[in-house]
């Protein structure tokens, strides 16, 4: 088989060893709540309804994600314009913000008093009603669509120069031929990606689902923990949620890998199809819906943002230093994980590299919570456990970046390094670095700016002195305090921006587009 | 690598608990607005320091009903002397738990209805209300806003204690009519948030007509931002209250001291801070009487609230009521 092109030797092991630690500590983080239980769980029929609930938007979530990701991708994989760089950097940020900021940015457009309703009013039409099952699969496309966009986009950047050239000169349609099969490769893994994501949603599904229709599996293992001190059943729901990623991960991983990159010689592609007015005018129409869709929210918390600035309270500095420190941190952490994961590539790999994904992030602090009590106390660490959880959470992201374009440099150059007997430590340097600097810098800057912007669970430990900034935007907002809230949510959306702009720019110096 | 710097971390704690040895150490766990700059934590922390000769050392939970969980998560095995800010909605279950000693305090307080309790010491209260802008005509009654046309924003009662607060409002006032009620409410409804931030801040960026919040949210817009433009609708079936309480941890190494901060809650210095630190009512009026701003709570003729008995028999059948009511 084609697959027989070694993974880097010493790699091999290294990846054995992170995917077990990665499934044993989901493993033993629910079973620490299961221990710590009174008894069994039972689940009642509005966990079967929050089941079936959970799923169902999941589902359409990520089908809308992924569907409407193929249009805009290759938009931009074949246009070139002013402000590019600018709007793809910008799209990252809904997926980025804390989730209660970008809701507020959200219903600013959509909501009962957004634009778009006072907009409509003014046209005498009736208004627009986001809240019920669309707002949630609203919002989800709205987190999620950049990052959807980003990882099919990878797949069109990986398909070489040469390909399209050779399809040019033999007058070959390109959809067929090249566009298809690698679709065929990447939109599964977009798709599967944001269901994880979306299968542990709660704030975004239960603020705009208008009630407790729209309750997830999430809310009822907070439930469970926090009002019913029914550990046992937030075990069982936990278990679930962790059965389900791993049947969703599998499916994927049992999908036809497709070979993107054998053949390449590492040229920068340049694109000649699409060229006539109506593919033009397409394309045009895409990115420009796809950009009001996803700035205008952003615009909005800005907007309100700018006006709470003043308002900052001082100790919004140690906070932004902390955060940084947590992100910067955690980028490292999950980009070196994802790395080792990727390099040895397969299966059962792909599997644990997505496991983090729809571990609910509540159950997985409160694992490490019960774990680390037994050795240490947990609560000087809080920003230590915070950095490693916000690290999981970005790896399966990270992963998803870095591996398509690993398998395709094995598999392009695995056979020759093996030839040379090149050391696995020159094959890593010469071999992989170089050409992984892409997805490298995208990985970094994808993890710093989600951990930057993510509450995680420093709010189940954090204490006096320890706020990250998206603590103490909820501390502001739980004391009436809106409007500096609304400053600080703008100062992580510059900061999120920046690190996710720094790192992914890295990585793409000397590699044009 | 990370394994030595958990350990050096960790040294390093140990060295400074040793080095303050000499001092005793009250460990405090509340809510995190509680503890924060703007909450009444400070402020406590540095009064009581000067009195007790000890140092007030604060551990934060998200909110009041993440205390119990923190607590039942650690097994009982835990560094906190006093737990503050516990809902008077939990109590069974907290009382339940077996973590929590008898307070050794019983003065008297100004609560409208009557509270004896040898474990939980009352620090704050309040009545729920929906909070609305002044010009929106107000209803009358629950049964009244189920009636009309506004749009309101609540709270989960499954995550938030306001939620849980007006679960019990609508079993007191309605009784066996509560199903009833919320079926009709159902359409005044906008959304459920899963705490009491989120639905302020839909209410603040003009998505309801009102929100589930407090008889003394008002008084916070009048007095930190000048605007007399919120009214806290009251109704005629009376308003449910919210009681915040504290207690000592049974396993406290410092339970002396534990008993002291708790009467320090109630003492004047303290009481004086709640109103404008955590924009409730004092249990005990200070000197000074409440802050221009606030209403009188004796305006409230009906004030509700269930035994803890009582509510914790109703937790179950009321949440599954208003969630059968609203999923249809």
């Amino acid at each position: 088989m084609a697959r027989s092109a070694r993974p880097l030797g010493p790699a091999r092991g290294a990846a054995a060893v992170v995917a077990l630690a990665i499934t044993a500590l989901f493993v033993a983080a629910i079973a620490m709540l299961a221990a710590q239980a009174q008894g069994a769980g039972r689940l009642g029929p509005a966990d079967w309804a929050a089941l079936r609930f959970t799923l169902w938007q999941a589902l359409w979530s990520a089908g809308l994600s992924a569907g409407l990701a193929v249009p805009l991708a290759r938009a931009l994989a074949r246009r070139r314009f002013w402000g590019r760089g600018a709007l793809m950097l910008v799209m990252g940020a809904p997926f980025i913000l804390p989730v209660i900021v970008a809701v507020l940015g959200l219903l600013a457009v959509f909501g009962r008093a957004g634009v778009l309703n006072v907009a409509l009013g003014a046209m005498g039409l009736p208004p627009l009603a986001i809240y019920g099952f669309k707002g949630v699969v609203l919002a989800h496309v709205f987190f999620n669509l950049p990052l959807a966009t980003r990882l099919i986009l990878g797949g069109w950047a990986s398909i070489p120069a040469e390909r399209f050239r050779l399809a040019q000169s033999l007058r070959l349609p390109l959809f067929p031929h090249i566009e298809r099969p690698m679709l065929r490769a990447v939109v599964p893994g977009a798709f599967v990606a944001v269901f994880l994501i979306c299968l542990t949603s709660f704030a975004v599904a239960l603020t705009l689902g208008g009630g407790p229709r729209a309750t997830t599996i999430e809310l009822a293992i907070y439930q469970a923990v926090r009002f019913d001190f029914d550990l046992g059943k937030a075990a069982l729901l936990a278990a679930l949620q962790f059965g389900i990623c791993l049947i969703a991960a599998s499916a994927m991983g049992l999908l036809p890998a497709r070979d993107l990159r054998d053949g390449a010689m590492d040229r920068v592609v340049v694109r000649w199809d699409g060229q006539d007015t109506a593919a033009r005018v397409t394309d045009a129409l895409v990115i420009l819906l796809a950009a009001v869709f996803l700035i205008a929210p952003l615009l909005a918390v800005a907007f309100s943002g700018l006006g709470g600035f003043g308002a900052m309270p001082a100790a919004i500095w140690p906070a932004l230093g902390r955060t940084l420190a947590v992100a910067l941190a955690a980028a490292c952490i999950a980009t070196g994980l994802a790395l080792t994961l990727a390099l040895r590539g397969g299966r059962l790999v792909a599997v644990a590299g997505h496991l983090p994904l729809a571990v609910s992030p509540f159950v997985l602090g409160m694992g490490l919570f019960l774990m680390l009590r037994l050795v240490v106390n947990p609560l000087p660490l809080a920003l230590v456990i915070t950095a490693l959880a916000n690290a999981l959470a970005a790896l399966p992201l990270a992963y998803r970046a870095l591996a398509p374009e690993a398998r395709a440099v094995r598999l392009a150059y695995g056979p020759l390094a093996a030839s040379l007997a090149m050391p696995p430590a020159a094959q890593l340097r010469h071999l992989y670095l170089p050409r992984l600097r892409r997805p490298l810098g995208f990985a970094l800057g994808l993890s710093a700016a989600l951990s930057a912007g993510d509450l995680g669970i420093v709010a189940l430990f954090a204490n006096p002195g320890q706020e990250t900034l998206p603590l103490l935007m909820y501390q502001l907002m739980g004391a009436y305090r809106m409007e500096a809230a609304g400053g600080v949510a703008l100062l992580l959306l510059g900061l999120s921006l920046a690190l996710f702009w720094l790192f992914d720019r890295g990585g793409r110096i000397d590699a044009r587009g | 690598m990370k394994t030595k710097y958990l350990i050096s971390v960790a040294g390093l704690c140990l060295g400074a608990s040793a080095a303050m040895a000499d001092v005793p150490e009250l460990t405090v766990l509340t809510y995190d607005s509680f503890a924060s700059e703007w909450g009444p934590g400070p402020a406590i922390k540095a009064g009581f320091e000067t009195v007790c000769d000890c140092t007030v050392t604060y551990q934060i939970a998200i909110d009041g009903a993440a205390i119990l969980s923190r607590l039942s998560l650690e097994g009982g095995a835990t560094k906190v002397d006093v737990a503050v800010g516990l809902d008077s909605a939990l109590t069974a279950a907290a009382r339940a738990s077996g973590f929590f000693a008898p307070s050794g305090v019983d003065e008297a307080t100004d609560l409208p209805v009557a509270w004896n309790d040898d474990i939980f010491v009352p620090f704050d209260w309040g009545y729920f209300a929906f909070v609305a802008d002044a010009d929106t005509p107000a209803p009358d009654s629950l049964r009244e806003l189920a009636d009309s046309d506004l749009k309101v924003v609540i709270e989960d009662p499954r995550s938030s204690t306001p939620g849980l607060g007006l679960i019990l409002w609508a079993k007191s006032a309605y009784g066996d009519g509560a199903g009833a009620l919320w079926a009709d409410m159902a359409d005044n409804i906008l959304t459920v948030t899963p705490g009491w931030s989120e639905a302020y801040g839909l209410f603040l960026n003009g998505e309801a007509d009102a929100v589930l919040s407090y008889t003394t949210s008002p008084a916070y817009h009048i007095i930190a931002e000048g605007d007399a433009g919120k009214v806290a609708w009251r109704f005629d079936e009376g308003q449910y209250m919210q009681i915040e309480v504290a207690a000592a941890l049974a396993s406290s190494d410092a339970p002396g001291l534990a008993r002291d901060f708790l009467r320090y809650l109630q003492s004047d210095a303290v009481q004086a801070l709640i109103p404008t630190t955590n924009w409730m009512y004092p249990v005990r009026m200070p000197e000074g009487g409440l802050p221009t701003g606030f209403d009188d709570p004796a305006a409230v003729v009906k004030p509700l609230l269930m035994t803890e008995g009582e509510a914790a028999a109703l937790h179950d059948t009321a949440i599954e009521e208003w969630r059968a009511a609203l999923a249809r």
